[in-house]
């Protein structure tokens, strides 16, 4: 597949990820950070989010699994997990853990344990689909091509 | 002009450095308030702290009421995505010169930069 084409494909697929919702304008603004002095800091970052989201929501699965279950625990975990997917542009993931605050906040233990299977659900498909964008880019820089510049969703 | 980031996140702890740092900042980054503390008292001083405001050890609001009591003159800026309008007042009334929304933005930062410029 020659580079334009790529390029095309690239474009096409972050489109419909920002229609979507997964992504929002944040994500560019990730995107702008990378230059020369770090060519990789979109995978560097994404890569980052993606460790520590798999630990919060271990976390979360474990502290929810207690006897007596840790609201401030909970919560503490949830910001956190807010952040990070506030900072790349994982505007679902973000929604889901909103929701989920106010739940706890409520200290209301059903609602809470929805909300994890919901937040678990938009991170693995914001992951499957993050992977699939990066995948297409590295197959862009490997043949010689520029990313795209997603600035239009900013 | 130097800068310290200070944010129990990793994500948001390399994301805001690396911005600062392509906007001309010298950026260090610590992982809450109470390293943001020793970093003072041990003798380091930052032109600008972005502070967040909810973290453990200790947070935010503490911490910048502890650097204003150890007459720490740096322009300490809020960072934080909480809706809690009486925390967010706590937080300012705590030392703060502004508060801004998280995620930072290049905008939000240069906005800033040209406020501090004019005092």
């Amino acid at each position: 597949m020659e580079v334009n084409q790529m390029q095309r494909s690239f474009l096409e697929y972050a489109t419909v990820l920002f229609r979507e919702g997964f992504l929002d304008g944040q994500f560019s603004q990730l995107q702008m950070l990378q230059d020369e002095s770090n060519p990789d800091f979109v995978v560097e970052v994404v890569s980052l989010f993606f460790e520590d989201s798999q630990k919060l929501l271990n976390d979360l699965t474990t502290t929810l699994d207690q006897q007596n279950v840790d609201f401030k625990k909970i919560d503490a975990h949830i910001h956190q997990l807010k952040g990070s997917s506030s900072s790349i542009g994982a505007q679902r993931v973000k929604n889901a853990c909103i929701a989920f605050r106010n739940f706890c906040d409520q200290q209301n233990l059903e609602g809470c344990m929805r909300c994890l299977q919901h937040v678990k659900q938009e991170y693995l498909l914001v992951k499957s689909k993050l992977e699939a964008l990066l995948r297409l880019e590295q197959q862009i820089v490997a043949a010689g091509g520029a990313i795209p510049v997603l600035s239009e969703f900013s | 002009m130097s800068a310290l980031v200070v944010d129990d996140d990793k994500v948001v702890r390399r994301m805001h450095g690396k911005l600062l740092t392509q906007l001309g900042f010298e950026t260090n980054a610590v992982e809450n308030g109470q390293e943001a503390v020793d970093l003072f008292t041990s003798g380091e001083s930052y032109d600008f702290v972005f502070m967040d405001m909810e973290m453990p050890i200790m947070d935010g609001t503490e911490a910048t009421q502890k650097l204003r009591e150890m007459g720490v003159k740096s322009t300490i800026v809020g960072v934080t995505s909480c809706n809690q309008e009486a925390e967010k007042q706590a937080f300012v009334e705590a030392g703060l010169y502004a508060c801004l929304e998280k995620p930072l933005t290049r905008d939000a930062i240069s906005s800033l930069l040209e406020q501090v410029a004019k005092k």
